[in-house]
């Protein structure tokens, strides 16, 4: 009787041609783990991301600056981090002055937000859309990514052109690491190789994305007509093979950088120099 | 080597059905659909099911099997602990016929709205010349063996009916980016009519059909994103769009 009054309201697999079966999955496997950890991973990143954000100190240790924050453009920036000028001055809202990293934190968000990969992950461990594979949904409707919202998914290949210029600031951040906190070229430091490391996964996880893939050649009838373009095809098809991978290690290595830079800014501990 | 395993094997038809308990030999290296024929030989005469040619090439004993849309004869009975119960039901995303058996004509209905293939309409018999680099993405979705099971896993249709109207699934849309692909394919607007007719926006990336694949075919990453940005090519990126006005683009018909 249950499962008469459960066809009435759901639609699915309880519709009334389809197979009778009370269960919304009969998967015998931890199906959920997976959802659960990708769930507690995101929301954990979103909670420190947000309280740094709004923190508004500790994101500059000469010459280290935070991902968080950099290019720091507003004139809120702290004294020696604003190396691209600050034309955005400075912006307040009820008084309060607008965080520096609000107006950079919009761009990487807004890349991963869109991101093919990440969009599988959100949607089966927040929206649970569906949370894993034949696990009938919670939702009575569904119209994807046709409408807005959701249609704005779209745009994310406007959000990986700003992620390549941000990729490039990045490199350059991790370059003038080379100096020591005294502004002298030719040093070395743990915060240098950190910097280092970031914009590498950063790298990464751009050029294996699949509007990279389709930007740089995927778009092409005829491969044969254009060489050069399916040579790096093939290589970027290469990358985008491991983008999960780089995506995960791009996250933690944004946020482990931004962490230890707030460290050595807060003098919590010294950036230990190779040389 | 034998042993006994536990089965529930779906009973039943449009109208009613149950999961029903039956204990079977099954030999080393048996698969499913070996143990479901014992028990239609010894225990269960009439149990319906559709199968053809036990090697995993020709799609029909697509089914359920711990809940997992799976090739019965592509799964093998040693993969589950000697103490399991292993569950066996029809395909959840189509309407039941008997027992393992479910009316799959809604693929066959949406086959026929996806629009042919268009070559130049000079081009004589015998005259197609392409390289190999220019066809081997599209020979990926040939290998296809139309089992339907990333049909049944599709949430988009298996969780709500009232979209099979708009939305071809996945095994269409590896079929249109196969067209979309080839390089003497000439329709205009193949990349319009996947997102305003067959429904590629619905589509919502999260891979269970590239999961399901007997043929390991990539479905998502090879298929429907490609097709996906293509789309933005032709409805979304303003720049684009009027780069290929001012001179004519290759792939942006």
């Amino acid at each position: 009787m249950a499962l008469i009054d459960s066809r009435k309201v759901v639609t699915g697999v309880f519709t009334k041609e389809r197979p009778e079966i009370a269960e919304r999955t009969l998967r015998t496997d931890r199906w959920w783990l997976q959802p659960a950890l990708t769930f507690g991973v995101l929301i954990s990143f979103v909670i420190y991301a947000t309280f740094r954000a709004f923190e508004k100190k500790y994101y500059f240790a000469e010459p280290l600056i935070s991902p968080f924050y950099s290019p720091c453009l507003s004139t809120a920036c702290v004294e020696g981090s604003t190396h691209f000028g600050t034309p955005i001055g400075s912006i307040t809202i009820f008084g309060l002055l607008i965080s520096p990293a609000l107006f950079i934190l919009i761009f990487p968000l807004g890349f991963r937000m869109t991101c093919y990969y990440y969009r599988k992950s959100y949607y089966r461990a927040f929206w649970m859309s569906p949370p894993a594979c034949a696990v009938a949904e919670p939702h009575k409707k569904y119209t994807g990514e046709t409408r807005a919202p959701l249609i704005l998914q779209n745009g994310h290949r406007w959000f990986f052109y700003a992620g390549l210029v941000l990729n490039v600031i990045l490199t350059y951040d991790a370059i003038i690491a080379f100096k020591n906190a005294d502004g002298q070229w030719g040093h070395m430091s743990v915060g240098t190789l950190v910097l280092l490391l970031n914009a590498s996964f950063l790298w990464l996880y751009s050029a294996s994305c699949h509007t990279c893939r389709h930007t740089i050649g995927g778009r092409l009838k005829n491969f044969s007509k254009h060489p050069l373009r399916y040579k790096a095809w093939t290589v970027v098809s290469r990358l985008n093979h491991y983008h999960p991978n780089f995506a995960w290690v791009s996250l933690f290595g944004v946020a482990f950088t931004d962490l230890y830079i707030r460290l050595v800014a807060s003098g919590a501990i010294t950036n230990f120099y190779f040389f | 080597m034998s042993k006994k395993i536990n089965l529930r094997i779906w009973r039943g038809d449009v109208n009613s059905g149950k999961l029903e308990d039956v204990v079977v030999e099954a030999n080393e290296g048996e698969v499913v659909l070996d143990v479901i024929h014992r028990v239609q030989a010894t225990q269960m005469g009439d149990l319906a099911v559709r199968w053809n040619c036990k090697a995993g090439k020709c799609g029909s004993c697509s089914m359920e099997i711990n809940g997992k849309p799976r090739l019965a004869c592509m799964t093998q009975v040693a993969n589950f602990n000697e103490d399991e119960t292993i569950t066996i039901t029809p395909l959840r995303a189509f309407p039941v016929i008997k027992d393992l058996v479910t009316d799959v004509s809604f693929n066959y209905k949406k086959a026929m709205e996806i629009e042919a293939f268009s070559p130049p309409a000079d081009l004589k018999p015998g005259q197609a010349r392409m390289q190999q680099i220019d066809v081997e993405r599209s020979q990926e979705f040939r290998k296809c063996i139309e089992c339907f099971l990333c049909q049944d896993t599709c949430h988009v249709i298996r969780d709500h009916e009232e979209n099979k109207k708009s939305f071809a699934g996945p095994r269409f849309f590896i079929r249109i980016a196969e067209l979309d692909m080839h390089p003497l394919d000439m329709l205009k607007n193949r990349k319009k009519k996947a997102q305003e007719e067959h429904g590629l926006g619905m589509c919502n990336i999260t891979k269970c059909c590239t999961e399901v694949c007997p043929e390991h075919i990539k479905i998502t990453d090879n298929a429907i994103i490609p097709m996906k940005e293509r789309v933005v090519d032709v409805k979304y990126d303003p720049v684009r769009w009027l780069g290929s006005k001012i001179r004519k683009r290759e792939g942006i018909v």
